[in-house]
């Protein structure tokens, strides 16, 4: 590991701010996705900014019947907590879904929003990666993509988005609330926090430099039956082939957002107005663009069973 | 301790303390941390090695720029080919252990940074930079395949009666290709070593399976004395053949300690492991087996295809297909493709398991299409003698006389009890409820399946020695260099000790995997278990000799029992035969021809129930059951715990293990256990193993077989074949993952 720098931020704008003097800071929290990048120097900051201490770990009501969750709120504690068990079921299940019992004890909320991808190409660090390396090229297109995106691509990057509690977020059409170095704090949506990988696929979310997330707000439950149905290789402990979030409602309407198959959790409102129709017809519009590859085209046949899977949930 | 005529009556027969459910003895050792695995040896002044990969498949080094690394903080000194002096190869190794300035595969290490700390070593090890000059290489062996060679070594060919004309001429004709990936043996305990030179003499912790292998090669590379070498391994966390040879992590310890003259400590970093060392190759598998209307096997023969660096070793996945079911037209072919992946070489259950991987579907197959149930098929197919053997192939004097003479040219097996396993298995699995049509059964949203394989394994026996020692308290130690890489040698062992010497077990002391200690049989091949305590049997002989002649008692007639020696109205402690001295005494088994007389092969069979989901296809292991006949079970506990490890990474083979190959840049991608994914606890439903009642009097004076590998041979086809009856849907190319077959399942 390379050498670095270390402090313990007080507040929220002072650890902006630190990050701010030095564009090679970052901060940690959980550290159960960043520590394991330092080891590999796939992430080599000179500076890290301990936001452990920001009493960021709250989870409290808003006026609009919504949740506010704080940035530091461990993935076991938003897991198991009354009122999203209650009203927010999808990201319970979905929490549940990923990693094993020790790393949700560790991981954050914040942390777990700025997960980077699984893609083998970007861990190997004798291959090309625009991620890793901007301009390098990607190594992973005409290689082992079985895992990779088959919609949202680029021919700069195909990687996926690991995370299962932002496909669930994204469901849920929750808001990312941040600070930025100069005090100032903005709202982003969901929908516009993950990027597509374009060209720049280094730049992975709407974050600025030094800008901290204090908090992921919920606006009011909408009722309906919570499911995330995620299908992998093995029974536990392994990243998604795909996963779906959704929130039906007695009527058939409701929510679809899918994971494992892009750089951002895929959700269209458009195919969720093919619910009705059936899983076919939603999986059809959201994957009207798809790019696969030889090695994952099945994901949208997955999608699209998965799909079926939760609709025949929710009847039950 | 000559072994050339099958056992009768001996001590071990009382069975007061050997066929007995003892815990692990080491066991407090592990769960207390106190048994020490090699990079836990802690040395004085010791520094840390960090191990750099090739970045290329195949081509050679141009360059080398070491002087940002030798700048970085804590650097002591660089090992490369360049400085590492002279070395040779071990006999074991396809591919060198410290490759430069040719590189042979992807992740060959060729330098080792070693620093004050780790990290310090780590850090410094990505500021090496190298320039390469890469070259095409053969990659893929679809591809390869139609260039692959009759191997030089071992029987690539066996043929009996006219396979061709039997097969043609078959009233029922099945001919299919099968496709097993190349798999990682992913132990949990990585590949480590500690090393310290004293003066010319090198001690070293090296994780490893087979002692005395490990110790002649880490010699043969270094160009010293096998005696200058104290190679040590006393407990391993996991080899699966994977440690079987000696391998870089060793090799770069003891360069690297004599580099800096300090202690050096390696472990192979994760993601190194599956390209740096040995898997289990890939193999491209086509059987064809005809048959009579009325189910009787005809004609079978299996072709095998698999790939390796050049002047390696093919996978023996036709092996099983000699021994297993009757039939007169007979044929195997093993051919040999180069490939310019890491090096392939031996995993739990060389040759068989993919083997069965393949042949055990196709039996399936065959059944269906013979519109019989697969368990009876394989039991009208059953054959009580070899119906292939190498006597028949041979042209020797010797084998030609015996043809001449018109006995019979087969050879019996010792023990077979294929049909037993089957037919019992089948009872309690309740194998009369399964469907024989696929696809019809429902539980919820799971379609549910069956399926069967038969599990077969040849039973190797090597030679293997012991010291034992009784001392004036009345301990009873043994001293072999044999290894417990998990799987219950040190109380096989003293079990064995224990009931020839008359002691509790509480009164024997192990002590393993020493190479100053008499050499074993090591652990692989599933050899170690019956070889290892044979091996104690003769020096526990020799000691009750020394004993019987100290204490005045004539060794025939003597009895060891209770601590006691006894003849007679005479008694005597046995602990007084050593109040003038420790007696040592030193044996070994040998084994003779007992093997060519009767054919030595485990037996077993596996049942398997899945779920598979309706929607998605993800398929859950329900059930599993496993019959397994392989002579005298030494120890319930610890052979069981084989067993069911064995079905968990059958388990893995089947639903999800598979190096994925880059076929333009030659490597294993998923090179860590991320994405080399292996069966989780919650992939394992209930497991149940039956042992039927066997002893073998031509294994070994124990009479024992082995279990470790028989316990996986077949479970991947058992859950391929339980997948089908529960979808409809044949796949042919393992791991059978979803993607496979979910156009196939229907939803509704």
């Amino acid at each position: 590991m390379k050498s670095f720098t270390f402090e313990r931020a007080e507040t929220p704008a002072k650890a902006a701010a630190a990050a701010a003097n030095n564009e090679n800071a970052k901060f940690i929290a959980g550290g159960t996705n960043l520590l394991d990048l330092m080891k590999l120097e796939i992430e080599v900051p000179t500076h890290l900014i301990d936001v452990n201490k920001l009493k960021l770990d709250r989870i409290e009501e808003t006026d609009d019947g919504g949740l506010r969750i704080g940035a530091l709120v461990r993935n076991t504690d938003l897991a198991s907590h009354q009122t999203v068990r209650r009203d927010f079921g999808v990201l319970s299940r979905a929490l549940l879904a990923g990693a094993s019992g020790q790393l949700r004890n560790k991981a954050t909320t914040a942390g777990n929003l700025l997960q980077r991808t699984r893609c083998p190409y970007f861990y190997d660090t004798n291959m090309a990666c625009n991620k890793r390396q901007p301009g390098s090229g990607c190594s992973a297109i005409g290689g082992f993509t079985r895992q990779l995106g088959v919609v949202g691509v680029s021919d700069a990057c195909i990687a996926t988005n690991p995370s299962d509690m932002n496909v669930a977020l994204r469901a849920l059409d929750a808001t990312v609330e941040t600070v930025k170095p100069d005090g100032e704090t903005r709202s982003i949506a969901i929908a516009d926090f993950h990027r597509l990988p374009g060209d720049t696929p280094q730049v992975e979310t709407a974050l600025e430099h030094g800008e901290l997330i204090t908090a992921v707000t919920l606006p009011a439950p909408v009722g309906g039956k919570h499911i995330y149905r995620k299908v992998r290789d093995r029974a536990s402990y392994a990243f998604a082939l795909v996963s779906v979030a959704g929130v039906i409602q007695p009527d058939g309407t409701g929510r679809i957002a899918v994971g494992g198959v892009a750089h951002k959790p895929w959700r269209m409102e458009e195919a969720e107005a093919e619910l009705p129709q059936g899983a076919q017809a939603v999986a059809n519009r959201l994957f009207a663009d798809a790019r696969p590859t030889d090695d994952n085209e099945f994901k949208i046949l997955l999608t699209e069973r998965t799909i079926a899977a939760v609709l025949d949930e929710a009847r039950a | 301790m000559k072994f050339d005529t099958p056992a009768t009556t001996n001590p071990i027969d009382q069975l007061k303390v050997v066929g007995q459910p003892h815990h692990r003895i080491e066991g407090p050792l592990k769960v207390t941390g106190q048994a020490h695995y090699a990079y836990e040896n802690n040395l004085p002044n010791q520094t840390y090695g960090y191990v750099v990969g090739a970045a290329i498949a195949k081509g050679r080094i141009n360059s080398m720029d070491l002087d940002e690394a030798r700048k970085a903080p804590g650097v002591i000194d660089i090992v490369t080919a360049e400085n590492a002096g002279d070395l040779g190869k071990g006999d074991m190794n396809t591919a060198k252990l410290l490759g430069g300035p040719e590189i042979q595969h992807y992740h060959q290490a060729i330098a080792l940074v070693i620093a004050e700390s780790f990290e310090q070593a780590r850090a410094a090890a990505n500021l090496v930079r190298v320039d390469y000059a890469e070259e095409k290489g053969s990659f893929d062996l679809e591809v390869a395949k139609s260039e692959a060679t009759k191997p030089e070594s071992g029987e690539p060919d066996s043929d009996v009666g006219d396979f061709e004309a039997g097969f043609d001429s078959a009233a029922v004709k099945f001919d299919q290709t099968y496709h097993t990936p190349d798999q990682s043996h992913s132990m949990m305990e990585p590949h480590a070593s500690v090393a310290t030179w004293e003066g010319d003499k090198l001690k070293i912790w090296h994780s490893n399976q087979m002692i005395n292998w490990g110790t002649n090669d880490l010699a043969k590379t270094l160009k010293i004395e096998r005696d200058k070498i104290q190679l040590m391994s006393p407990f391993v966390g996991g080899g699966f053949g994977g440690k079987l040879f000696l391998r870089t992590d060793a090799l770069l310890a003891a360069l690297g300690s004599r580099a800096v003259n300090r202690p050096v400590k390696v472990a192979l970093q994760r993601p190194l492991i599956p390209n740096n060392t040995t898997h289990r190759p890939a193999t491209i598998q086509r059987i064809r087996i005809g048959a009579g209307e009325d189910g009787k096997i005809t004609a079978i023969g299996h072709e095998g295809w698999s790939g390796d660096l050049e002047d390696g070793q093919p996978e023996t996945a036709v092996q099983q297909t000699r021994f297993l079911y009757a039939g007169a037209d007979r044929m195997t072919r093993t051919r040999l493709a180069v490939l310019n992946l890491p090096e392939g070489n031996a995993m739990r259950a060389p040759g068989e398991a993919p083997g069965l991987m393949a042949l055990e579907i196709a039996m399936d197959e065959m059944a269906e299409q013979l519109k019989l149930d697969p368990v009876e098929f394989r039991v009208m197919n059953d054959t009580q003698v070899v119906p292939d053997t190498p006597e028949q192939q041979t042209s020797d004097d010797d084998s030609q006389a015996k043809r001449d003479e018109g006995g019979s040219k087969a050879l019996p097996f010792s023990q077979r009890q294929l049909v037993e396993c089957l037919h019992q298995g089948a009872e309690r699995f309740g194998w009369n409820k399964r469907n024989a049509k696929p696809g019809l059964v429902r539980d919820g949203r799971w379609l549910v399946g069956f399926g069967v394989a038969a599990a077969f394994r040849n039973n190797l026996v090597m030679d293997s020695g012991a010291r034992a020692i009784l001392g004036a308290d009345g301990l009873v130690t043994i001293e072999t260099d044999m290894t417990d890489i998990g799987t219950g040698s040190y109380t096989i062992i003293a079990q064995t000790a224990a009931e020839m010497m008359g002691v509790p077990l509480e009164m024997v002391s192990v002590r393993l995997a020493d190479s100053t200690y008499p050499v074993s049989s090591g652990s692989g091949g599933q050899f170690g278990a019956n070889s290892s305590t044979a091996g104690v049997y003769a020096a526990c002989v020799k000691l009750r000799e020394a004993v019987a002649q100290k204490l005045g008692f004539n060794a025939s007639d003597a009895k060891f029992a209770d601590q006691q020696v006894s003849s007679g109205n005479r008694s005597l402690a046995l602990k007084d035969a050593a109040k003038d001295g420790e007696i040592v005494v030193e044996d070994k088994i040998e084994f003779g021809d007992l093997g060519k007389e009767k054919q030595q092969s485990t037996f077993g069979a596996h049942f398997v129930e899945v779920g598979v989901d309706r929607f998605t296809g993800e398929t859950r292991i329900r059930r599993m059951l496993a019959i397994c006949a392989a002579g005298r079970i030494l120890n319930p506990i610890t052979a069981r715990s084989q067993v069911i490890g064995a079905m968990t990474m059958g388990v893995g083979g089947a639903l999800m293990e598979e190096l994925a190959v880059d076929k333009r840049h030659g490597f294993f991608v998923n090179h860590d256990l991320a994405g080399y994914e292996v069966p989780v606890h919650a992939d394992i439903p209930h497991q149940e193993v039956i042992f039927l009642d066997e002893t073998d009097p031509n294994s070994s004076p124990m009479k024992a077989k082995g279990v470790g590998e028989l316990g996986l041979c077949g479970v991947g086809a058992a859950v391929a074949n339980a997948l089908y009856n529960a979808t409809g849907v044949r796949v042919r190319e393992y791991p059978i993952t979803l993607d496979k077959f979910l156009p196939g399942i229907l939803p509704a």
